[in-house]
């Protein structure tokens, strides 16, 4: 899947960040080693928002060396592997998540405190953020953006083909948008058939039909009482609801295809996060001209966060330390989150940038995201690999199957409990 | 004297050493790794291997994983089917070609062809020909059956007869490579004397050519065993495991606790799991084999 063409850039810009360095190092004191940086950013906007980073990191007097690797999984086995192996990265790509919690705990990481302290993290990260990068007062990782799974998209041709004349505002006109899609014999929902797709489409009905609270005390507190209660059961009944309007070529589907669906008017809405916008993007539709999108269908849906860190292997190499030093600092520089997140799909991680210039959609997630108590975590956050798996299995094995909601209620108690 | 026996002594240590970085590429890397495994299953380990043991405590919760479960039962209904029509269908095109057919050399080469492939693209191809509404389904009705359903890799309890039509496809090329080797191992004379006595052919591959066959089927069997159990890339290119976990099998199972899941100890648990089928497999034909030998 390692496309050579990254490899050939990689060189290249390699080769003349190094000519750049050393004109840099005349006028620096400080030495700065090379930055060997593993990240998964490899589809059309995803490398050119990466480029963007290792443009700014250079600028900044680094010396940004890429590793690209194909498919998050893979590319953080491969930084794992190389930590353990004892020939770390400089930096590695995670998830604002707990996938990195081990690393911390084993002490394969350094921490960027002084960074952290002097830049006044605590200040302008968002609290869900920085509860998973700092441990025990220390901070491990540096994050990048806040992605949104949960957005509602719809298509605006499809809804004037049904005859909806407004955006749904809650539950209900959800349901019954979605009704009124079916009669017109659309695709209601264009749904991507795979584990982790599902998992999103829970995760809106458990925010949006279970609310803030019950969120949190099922993902957060994994409180057996709530899990077993009836107000989740709601939950599971509205996010087996969902089921009874995709197609019947959605098993396996790519989140892309469904995507695709919405483009070409064949398809309603879809549930899904704000890298969607990427394909939008590519078939030249324009936010609130061609397609909606809804953060959520209460007055107070939690706005659940999810993106990308960096965590720096523990190295006592002065120089090595003096790169992943200025690799914390450039990431959260403010004019890097406002181009490298529109280029993204996501929004900036620092809430005082001017983000006037972005699109709708994504100015409608900062405004949210100004609302403290709308901050929530995605599962992951909370939730060990490990747990999250187990609950993903669980989802779409209900999804997809007869299970009855008591069984289903019962499987996520047992997977949450320890 | 003292030299001609020292260059003997050479002469005679000569392949041991031409086999030493094998055996220890063996022993090291796999007869290592699988120890290590084994270690690990009774360990706590989650994204690093760590040294706090818990005795069978992951295999407890393999065995209570339904996951797991089901992907055993997919695994059992898988081998058995694979296996048996494997060979099946490669000793009839076996047969088939042996028959001294015109143009056997394309005939071997287009059914040997898939096994070349690699199924991650050839298990893409597959999943869009069976997709309901394009692909199979949709050919059949454009040529006059408006009502044909075909929709098998997004039904629950089917999903695994795609994988393993598909698979067959690939692999029935192989078998037939092979049986048609050792059909053709066989002594022109018996046919012969067949003909002479009026055996009818069905008889004579029944009751004296496949008998003579054995070693060959037993090496088929063999290779077919093994590719069974370690079923990965075609679930992973077709289905995903899906619809839901329905076609979920027990190597996607460890790859994905090994990495996603971070949880190196469940999935080194499910690696030895994983084990003791090949190893029931294998003991019977070592025994044999040696026996044989000794003989």
């Amino acid at each position: 899947m390692f496309k050579p063409t990254h490899a050939l850039l990689a060189f290249c810009l390699a080769s003349f960040a190094t000519s750049l360095a050393a004109q840099a190092q005349v006028a620096k004191p400080l030495p700065v080693e090379k930055a060997e940086i593993i990240h998964w950013w490899t589809s059309n906007s995803e490398s050119a928002a990466a480029k963007l980073m290792a443009d700014a990191y250079r600028k900044a007097g680094g010396i940004w060396v890429d590793t690209a690797v194909a498919g998050a999984d893979q590319a953080r086995a491969v930084a794992i592997n190389r930590i353990v192996g004892g020939n770390p990265p400089t930096a590695a790509q995670f998830n604002t998540t707990k996938q990195f919690l081990d690393l911390i705990e084993q002490g394969m990481l350094n921490n960027v405190d002084e960074v952290a302290k002097s830049e006044g993290w605590e200040k302008i990260l968002p609290e869900p953020v920085l509860n998973v990068i700092r441990i025990k007062g220390h901070y491990y990782a540096v994050p990048v953006n806040i992605h949104m799974q949960t957005w509602l998209w719809y298509s605006k041709t499809a809804f004037k083909k049904a005859g909806i004349a407004k955006e749904p505002a809650t539950v209900d006109e959800m349901f019954a948008a979605l009704d009124k899609l079916k009669a017109a014999g659309l695709i209601p929902l264009a749904h991507g058939g795979q584990a982790w797709q599902e998992t999103i489409v829970f995760q809106a009905m458990l925010a949006n039909v279970g609310g803030k609270d019950l969120y949190l005390s099922v993902i957060r507190d994994r409180d057996q009482k709530a899990i077993h209660s009836d107000a989740f059961k709601k939950v599971l009944l509205a996010f087996k609801r969902m089921q009874t309007y995709v197609d019947a070529g959605s098993p396996g589907r790519n989140w892309n295809d469904a995507t695709a669906l919405l483009i070409s008017g064949k398809a309603g809405m879809q549930i899904m996060g704000d890298w969607v916008k990427g394909e939008f993007a590519a078939a030249k539709q324009v936010a609130g001209k061609d397609f909606g999108c809804v953060a959520g269908l209460t007055p107070n849906s939690p706005y659940l966060i999810q993106g990308d860190a960096f965590v720096f292997p523990r190295t006592s190499n002065p120089a090595t330390v003096n790169a992943q030093k200025l690799l914390a600092k450039v990431v959260l520089t403010p004019s890097t989150q406002l181009e490298f997140n529109k280029l993204k799909g996501s929004i900036p991680i620092r809430s005082d940038v001017d983000t006037s210039t972005m699109d709708i959609c994504a100015q409608a997630g900062v405004a949210i995201m100004k609302d403290k108590s709308r901050q929530v975590g995605i599962s992951e956050i909370f939730l060990t690999p490990d747990q999250n798996g187990a609950l993903q299995d669980i989802l779409t094995a209900y999804w997809n199957t007869r299970m009855p909601v008591e069984k289903a209620q019962k499987s996520i108690a047992s997977a949450l409990k320890d | 004297m003292q030299t001609k026996s020292l260059t003997r002594k050479i002469k005679s240590l000569t392949p041991f050493a031409a086999l030493l970085p094998m055996a220890l590429v063996s022993l090291v890397a796999y007869l290592g790794a699988t120890l290590w495994s084994i270690r690990v299953s009774f360990s706590n380990s989650r994204t690093m291997p760590t040294d706090t043991f818990v005795g069978m405590a992951q295999y407890a919760k393999l065995f209570d994983n339904e996951r797991w479960l089901l992907s055993i039962e997919n695994i059992a209904i898988y081998t058995v089917l694979f296996i048996l029509v494997s060979m099946v269908l490669g000793f009839l095109l076996a047969v088939f070609i042996d028959q001294k057919v015109t143009a056997e050399g394309v005939l071997r080469t287009v059914f040997l062809y898939p096994y070349a492939m690699s199924f991650v693209a050839t298990g893409l191809i597959w999943q869009w020909m069976l997709t309901p509404g394009i692909g199979i389904e949709y050919a059949v009705r454009q040529m006059g059956f408006p009502d044909f359903v075909f929709d098998w890799i997004i039904d629950q309890d089917k999903v695994i007869y795609t994988i393993v039509i598909a698979t067959v496809w690939q692999t029935a090329g192989l078998v037939m490579a092979l049986i048609l080797a050792a059909l053709r191992g066989i002594d022109e004379e018996i046919w012969k004397a067949a003909r002479l006595d009026g055996i009818p052919v069905w008889r004579v591959y029944v009751s004296i050519v496949i008998p003579m066959l054995a070693p060959a089927i037993a090496t088929v069997f063999l290779l077919l065993s093994t590719t069974a159990i370690k079923l990965f890339d075609s679930v992973v290119a077709m289905t995903q495991g899906g619809p839901g976990t329905a076609s979920e099998v027990p190597a996607k199972f460890i790859m994905d606790h090994l990495f996603g899941r971070a949880n190196i100890a469940l999935a080194s648990a499910g690696a030895v799991m994983l084990l003791v089928p090949v190893i029931a497999i294998l003991a019977p034909y070592i025994y044999a084999r040696s026996r044989r030998a000794h003989q």
